[in-house]
């Protein structure tokens, strides 16, 4: 039964209600602001404090102690900003991957049958869990620069490798263009295995042969790659750390502050992924893996084909708001001196005074960072949800 | 920490949001409240810095109780209220201290830009190098390839960078922002050296596991004139919290401490009997009790015996007075005519 909705009055329609008040809302939440912002410029003119973001071109006059790319004192504040932010996406993209993997690891060891293999997952899980982030950072730092020697009494396990407490530096490869072909022969690999797969699954729905995908594509993803090496000449010269003045000069080198924050980041936030991968596992019902078992399965096709998909499920939301935590943490850097985009951010705001424009900036940095994370992990779970059909 | 800095700054701007800014009335509005809030360093010994029983302690704090004596005739009506290096400006421009006194140096665009006013210098520091003895080195031109620590938040940073381009030395700075954490990373070796404010030096040097093993080298490469610091607009407390700090530069001068000031009030010396306020004159010219330079220098102390407490030979810190001597002795310290 549809009422005549023409006869009733405006007002009492639901639809039109809605919207006034969400009109409404709007306008105030508006209105707020613009007063806010008017009053807030209107004081800071009052009291001849400098506003705008006119200083982010202006030159930044202090140096970085590590950076993505190279950066010196004469480049610009928006410059310094961006080393900081690339600094902060490398230490989060690095800790991500290895919390996920380690996570899985840990969590997969607690569900062990292995008594020693499971409570040893457990103690590493309650004990990381429950020590305050920045105070591991602190641990791993003051281990770091206390265990390791000085540059000039440097640990040399094997050539090509030196510690001290100036951080690890290992040997790469001097530079040669045959490099960066590697680097096109490796992606172009990644295009042609995506399609073996696709063709791959295609054939075994059709046929029901299955091809050995993951074999083919390692052996393609490790042959391409050398291929181009020699083809380019087969390079061998090395870049190797040596002492010099001070300090190491050459080679790679990961600084104690990017250890230990990386460190401290991973195995703190890892312990949260491992409770999370067990508990996306236990929450799959017995029946599932009694079921897959008794169709013959083996055993890791059990985990990779039934149970993973279906925990996947569980898993992703609360992984998700983790390695938002993992990237936020990150910013506690500027507590043990890695250059981070908070740190750069500081000296700025202390450099230039415009301490609201900073503020400002970096929580727009995050924002940005953390919506783009989530939207990824979305479109992840979305593809990974239950289609129901 | 840095969460708590960021939330401070969002407060302090919610305060600039919302409030109209008391610019002008500072001492109106002090005496209804009954104190003053002053802005001091969270802990940094010889400046300011709480001790075991919760009292505030150091040169800066020295100056914040002149200025209570100046305004109050006591010097206990202040309330410290500590600020990090990055919400320190904020909270003075917010209205959330009356007063700065911490360690802040004075430049062209700070007092210009963010809308402060810096009175007379309370402090003549200079940025300097402290490395470890066993590195061998005698000058700061030596540190070429070095890695230095350095502490955040100030003109520290610009300054280091400043002087090694200069001299066309390649560095690399270790920036940290908590000093527990850079004494650990420089005196555990992960730094050559470091660089920092004299004062600052000398005063991390004492937290050393053996102090005597690290030497500050000659070279000072900044001006650091430290120095309290009060909003724009707001002339009539900008001249008391200036002539509070003079005052007590003038009694050195004068040769008057806190031991001898009640003998100097019968004095016949013109000069001292208008600065004591015998004579009255000044007092009134300042909206102050006639006393208050004699309040000053019977609670507080002349600057002497302040430098002498607080950083002197006699304190682990032993600054000599250098730069900071009377301006009769060959230093800076000089006061314009109290009359």
């Amino acid at each position: 039964m549809q009422k005549d909705r023409t006869s009733e009055p405006i007002w009492t329609n639901a639809v039109f209600r809605a919207t006034v008040y969400q009109i409404a809302a709007i306008s105030i939440v508006a209105l707020t602001a613009y007063y806010l912002f008017t009053n807030t410029t209107a004081n800071l003119a009052k009291q001849s404090i400098a506003t705008g973001f006119g200083f982010l071109s202006r030159e930044s006059s202090f140096e970085i102690g590590e950076s993505v790319l190279s950066f010196s004192s004469s480049d610009t504040y928006l410059k310094a900003l961006a080393m900081g932010a690339l600094n902060t996406i490398k230490v989060s993209l690095i800790g991500i991957v290895l919390t996920v993997l380690l996570g899985i690891f840990v969590g997969i060891a607690r569900l062990s049958t292995n008594w020693l293999v499971s409570r040893i997952a457990a103690v590493y899980i309650e004990v990381l869990q429950d020590i305050p982030v920045l105070l591991q950072l602190y641990f791993w730092y003051t281990i770091f620069n206390n265990v390791m020697p000085s540059p000039r009494q440097a640990v040399i396990p094997f050539n090509g490798m030196v510690l001290c407490n100036r951080g690890v530096y290992f040997g790469i490869p001097a530079d040669h263009p045959a490099f960066l072909w590697m680097g096109y022969a490796f992606i172009l690999t990644c295009i042609v295995i995506f399609f073996i797969r696709r063709w791959a699954k295609k054939r075994q729905e059709q046929t029901g042969q299955i091809f050995p995908v993951f074999t083919v594509s390692t052996a393609l993803i490790v042959l391409f790659p050398l291929a181009a090496w020699f083809v380019m000449g087969a390079p061998t010269e090395m870049n190797m750390p040596t002492l010099k003045g001070f300090n190491f000069e050459g080679g790679y080198n990961v600084s104690p502050e990017f250890g230990s924050l990386l460190l401290g980041l991973v195995l703190y936030t890892s312990a949260f992924v491992a409770e999370i991968v067990r508990a996306g596992i236990q929450a799959i019902a017995k029946g599932q893996r009694e079921a897959a078992e008794s169709l013959g399965l083996r055993s890791i096709f059990i985990m990779n084909l039934v149970i993973l998909p279906q925990a996947l499920r569980v898993i992703i939301p609360p992984l998700t708001s983790q390695l938002l935590n993992l990237t936020k943490n990150s910013s506690l850097a500027v507590a043990i001196g890695y250059p981070d985009f908070v740190s750069i951010s500081n000296t700025t705001i202390s450099q230039t005074g415009q301490a609201i424009e900073g503020v400002a900036i970096i929580m727009i940095m995050y924002l940005t960072i953390s919506l783009l994370t989530s939207m990824f992990m979305n479109w992840y779970n979305a593809k990974m949800a239950l289609v129901e059909r | 920490m840095k969460y708590f800095n960021t939330l401070f700054i969002l407060l302090s701007v919610a305060l600039l949001f919302v409030s109209g800014i008391v610019s002008a009335g500072t001492l109106d509005n002090v005496k209804k409240k009954g104190f003053i809030q002053v802005g001091v360093n969270q802990g940094l010994f010889g400046f300011a810095s709480a001790d075991d029983k919760g009292e505030w302690k150091g040169l800066d704090v020295d100056t914040a109780k002149a200025i209570s004596c100046a305004v109050f005739g006591t010097p206990d009506k202040l309330k410290f209220i500590p600020l990090s290096a990055q919400t320190r400006f904020t909270a003075l421009q917010s209205g959330e201290i009356d007063v700065l006194t911490r360690n802040a140096t004075r430049t062209l665009s700070r007092e210009s830009q963010l809308g402060l006013n810096f009175v007379t210098v309370n402090y003549y520091d200079g940025q300097g190098f402290m490395v470890p003895k066993s590195l061998g080195v005698k000058s700061a031109k030596e540190l070429s390839g070095a890695t230095v620590c350095v502490l955040q938040g100030t003109t520290t940073e610009q300054n280091a960078a400043d002087y090694f381009k200069k001299n066309g030395m390649a560095w690399k700075p270790v920036v940290v922002e908590s000093t527990p954490a850079i004494q650990q990373a420089f005196f555990s070796g992960r730094c050559d050296c470091m660089t920092s404010d004299a004062s600052q030096l000398a005063g991390l040097r004492t937290s050393a596991p053996k102090p005597a093993d690290y030497v500050l080298l000659p070279e000072v490469i900044s001006k650091e004139p430290l120095a309290p610091a009060v909003r724009h607009g707001d002339d009539q407390w900008y001249d008391i919290v200036n002539f509070s700090v003079l005052a007590m530069i003038q009694a050195e001068e004068y040769g008057i401490t806190s031991k001898n000031v009640d003998a100097m009030l019968k004095t016949e010396d013109p000069e001292i009997k208008r600065f004591l306020g015998v004579t009255p004159g000044n007092g009134e010219a300042l909206g102050l009790d006639e006393k208050f330079a004699y309040n000053i220098v019977k609670h507080v102390g002349n600057y002497g015996e302040v430098f002498d407490r607080n950083v002197g030979p006699s304190t682990p810190l032993a600054i000599e007075r250098g730069m900071n001597a009377l301006w009769t002795n060959g230093g800076l310290m000089y006061s314009p005519p109290f009359k």
